[in-house]
């Protein structure tokens, strides 16, 4: 293993990396707390006088509500108050409104129909827990069932059935134009046209519960000042503050949220519902109420990890050298999208994996269906994909008859390389990754193959340089839905060509919800790109007088010059692409405006973003500050 | 509603509390009595994160009617350690990183203090046996299993 090297240097500066860690126990700083069962846990906070609240949960996958009665469920022993969606302030959120992304599409308690089996449609709050279940029993829901659509490739047919109206194609509408998410590198087309095989396969993971010993929940009570305390086991605190702000319509300042350690978590506890139901149920009854889901909830209701399906395929040389490799891939969002659209970008921007293809193209479907909602878990977004890819690697060894490792470090991308996001490669690690993998599991490889290394051969040539790319502008909003559209691979027949050495088409960030999301240009470290023309190149922050200027990395290659144009007139027979029905496609972007420049303090706002502004100290606290 | 007296040993410190008729002990123990060690993790019986010691017995107290324990000693991670020093177990969970989120950790405790007041030197796989009713989702079985293992022969005074 000696012409191993690893790659320590990217944390020289930052730690000592001799790893000399490895193989020895490590005494965990909360540990004590574990072992004699003094941590504190959500659950471990005593209130005098808890109410517990259950929720009455859909038995459909998809049903329109005709009535809801409560009347009986109302008078059960022990019971303090129904509550129903318009009880909720602001009945309409997606979770990364906080930060700008995607339509608010997911009430929390649903009022006009239910789009999964186990969505809410009403609370219960009663003096235990055994009440409000025996209640929650007696809420008659009268349901009209509608067809439903549990398969992400049936829910793109034109006449599934629309799952969600703020997004009535069934799929999320990536920066206001496709169906889908593009990732065009090269032309792989041409590519399939010269190799020596061509290897297909579709892979499929099926949706994972994070399943924490500890289930999701919250307990939230009125303090003495008007503010409301909230005892959560989320893994996201700011964004199940900032979400139960503005679904109950309050001051983020009037709430006070104190997490801590959770029973486990594994990206399942950062959907931010259990907080504002019970922080709600607190408002609604003045008491301290506990809003917790049991096991079967859990399951059945917490976002796991959405299923993907995958299909692959490789145009690969005899010698085993991948030259072209296209991805059609399918999220399983469920009913509303949470963070799955943001998973599908990350991923995106992942592909073809760790791997130097000169030619990629890929289609990735945000899908809605009537299942579950999906949400974080550990790497989701390239978790999929990624077993898609190395199984197909496997696949791909097979065919030209390739032992496996070897067929890795041949393709492996190496420092320097052209990703197909157009930034270049760096500390990359592959290789070395393969040849100590080889060396463990006493896999021999060729000595060809134990002596390469990612610090050398990469960036050369072609490697390194953005190819000439073939573009299309196939799965426009709605073109699915009208029948015009079905295939859902990337084009055969492509109908743009962007130059070698541009990056392609640019791309703005979506309309705000709110204009105090507006970016405020000053206050990132760099422009943002004009909605056209040149972006301009990124602005050095000034560093502090007398300190050397850090070394930074250089500028990508080359910078968008919004060499694209479309097509003029694509074809005659072409259909023309309309606007999605419904809703109205948000207006055009404007370009950010800088806000005014001293803005004076008003205390009955509440602030939404506790980060300072620029000509205040950094070290004052950003609460206040807007 | 109506409640009824209910007295036990609870870690040698006799305890009284009222409780309503048809509790389970998990609820009785955690918001009667005050003892928060045992953890609530699914209430139907398959986690093993409840489990207390009832006589000396293991239990899963959410699935445990409160009041069939009238008169009789339940032991909880709250009473292992005695005084400032820590039991065995607990001393070998914490060097031997036999824990993450800690929601499991107190009911594997009484899972395997049961085992080891019975079998003193047990065999790797009793030890897998007797925590096989106690789920575990960060840290994998392994360090716990080796942790008993260690723990049990420090109480022999032997090197694990």
């Amino acid at each position: 293993m000696s012409s191993t090297e690893f790659r320590k240097d990217l944390f020289a500066d930052e730690r000592d990396d001799t790893l000399k860690e490895i193989g020895k126990p490590t005494i965990r700083q909360d540990i004590l707390g574990h072992v004699t069962g003094r941590t504190k846990y959500f659950d471990d906070h005593l209130f005098d006088g808890l109410l517990h609240m259950r929720a009455v949960r859909s038995p459909h996958h998809h049903a329109r509500i005709r009535r809801i009665d409560t009347e009986a469920a109302a008078r059960m022993p022990g019971v303090r108050r129904v509550v129903t969606a318009k009880d909720v302030p602001v009945n309409l959120n997606t979770l990364l409104s906080l930060i700008n992304f995607g339509r608010d599409d997911e009430p929390l308690c649903a009022h006009d129909k239910v789009r999964f089996l186990g969505e809410t449609v009403a609370w219960i709050i009663a003096d235990t827990e055994r009440e409000a279940r025996d209640a929650v029993a007696q809420v008659r829901v009268d349901y009209e069932p509608l067809p439903h659509v549990l398969d992400v490739e049936e829910a793109l047919k034109p006449d599934a059935p629309v799952v969600n109206e703020v997004y009535p194609n069934n799929t999320f509408d990536y920066h206001g134009k496709y169906d889908h998410q593009k990732l065009r590198f090269g032309d792989v087309n041409a590519a399939f046209a010269r190799a020596d095989h061509v290897i297909e396969a579709e892979y499929q993971m099926s949706p994972i519960e994070q399943a924490p010993i500890e289930t999701c929940g919250a307990i939230a009570a009125p303090e003495q000042n008007g503010r409301f305390v909230c005892h959560t086991n989320t893994q996201a605190l700011f964004f199940s503050l900032g979400t139960t702000a503005k679904l109950l319509d309050t001051p983020s300042s009037r709430l006070h949220f104190i997490g801590g350690t959770a029973g486990g978590g594994f990206g399942g506890k950062v959907d931010s519902i259990v907080e504002p139901t019970a922080v709600l149920g607190a408002m609604l009854t003045g008491r301290p109420v506990k809003f917790a889901w049991d096991r079967y909830e859990e399951m059945q209701v917490g976002a796991p990890r959405g299923g993907e399906r995958w299909r692959i395929k490789d145009g690969v040389m005899r010698d085993g050298t991948i030259i072209a490799r296209e991805f059609t891939g399918f999220f399983d969002s469920g009913a509303y999208m949470r963070l799955s659209p943001y998973a599908i970008i990350k991923g995106t921007g992942h592909l073809p994996g760790p791997y130097s293809i000169p030619n990629v193209a890929s289609n990735v479907y945000c899908v809605v269906a009537n299942r579950t909602p999906a949400t974080a878990m550990r790497g989701f977004g390239i978790t999929a994909v990624d077993f898609s890819i190395e199984c197909h690697m496997d696949r791909v060894a097979e065919a030209v008859g390739m032992n496996p490792i070897e067929l890795r470090i041949l393709n492996a991308y190496r420092d320097g390389d052209m990703k197909a996001h157009r930034r270049k490669a760096k500390n990359t690690a592959l290789i070395e990754c393969c040849q100590v993998a080889a060396g463990k599991a006493g896999w021999s490889i060729s000595a060809d193959a134990m002596a390469q290394s990612s610090l050398r051969g990469g960036g050369l040539g072609e490697r390194g340089a953005i190819p000439e790319t073939a573009t299309d502008e196939e799965g426009r909003i709605g073109e699915r839905r009208a029948g015009r559209t079905r295939d859902t691979a990337p084009s055969r027949q492509p109908t743009g060509r962007v130059p070698a050495g541009h990056a392609g088409q640019a791309v703005t960030a979506a309309p705000v919800q709110n204009p105090d999301m507006e970016i405020e240009i000053e206050r990132i470290g760099h422009r943002i790109a004009a909605q056209q023309g040149a972006a301009p190149a990124p602005r050095a922050p000034q560093p502090p007088a007398g300190q050397p200027t850090p070394p930074r990395a250089a500028p990508p290659a080359a910078a968008p010059q919004s060499s694209y144009a479309p097509p003029p007139s694509p074809q005659a027979t072409a259909p023309t692409y309309q606007q999605p029905p419904a809703p109205t496609p948000p207006p055009a972007p404007t370009p950010p405006t800088p806000p005014a420049a001293s803005e004076p303090y008003k205390p009955e706002q509440p602030f939404s973003r506790g980060v300072n502004r620029p000509g205040t100290s950094r070290f004052l606290s950003g609460t206040r500050r807007r | 509603m109506a409640r009824t007296p209910l007295t036990f040993t609870l870690n040698d410190a006799e305890t009284g509390v009222f409780v309503v008729p048809g509790s389970n002990l998990l609820d009785v123990l955690r918001r009667g009595a005050g003892d928060l060690t045992p953890k609530q993790g699914c209430a139907q019986g398959t986690c093993g994160s409840c489990t207390v010691l009832i006589d000396g017995v293991p239990h899963l107290s959410c699935l445990t009617l409160a009041e069939t324990v009238e008169g009789r000693r339940i032991d909880t991670t709250g009473g292992l350690a005695g005084g400032p020093d820590l039991h065995p177990l607990q001393q070998a969970v914490m060097e031997g990183f036999a824990a993450q989120c800690g929601f499991c950790t107190a009911g594997m405790l009484m899972a395997a203090k049961a085992l080891l007041d019975r079998t003193p030197n047990p065999t790797r796989d009793e030890v897998i046996e007797a925590i096989s009713g106690n789920l575990c989702r960060c840290t994998g079985y392994e360090p716990i299993v080796d942790a008993i293992l260690t723990a049990s022969a420090r109480m022999q005074g032997r090197t694990a």
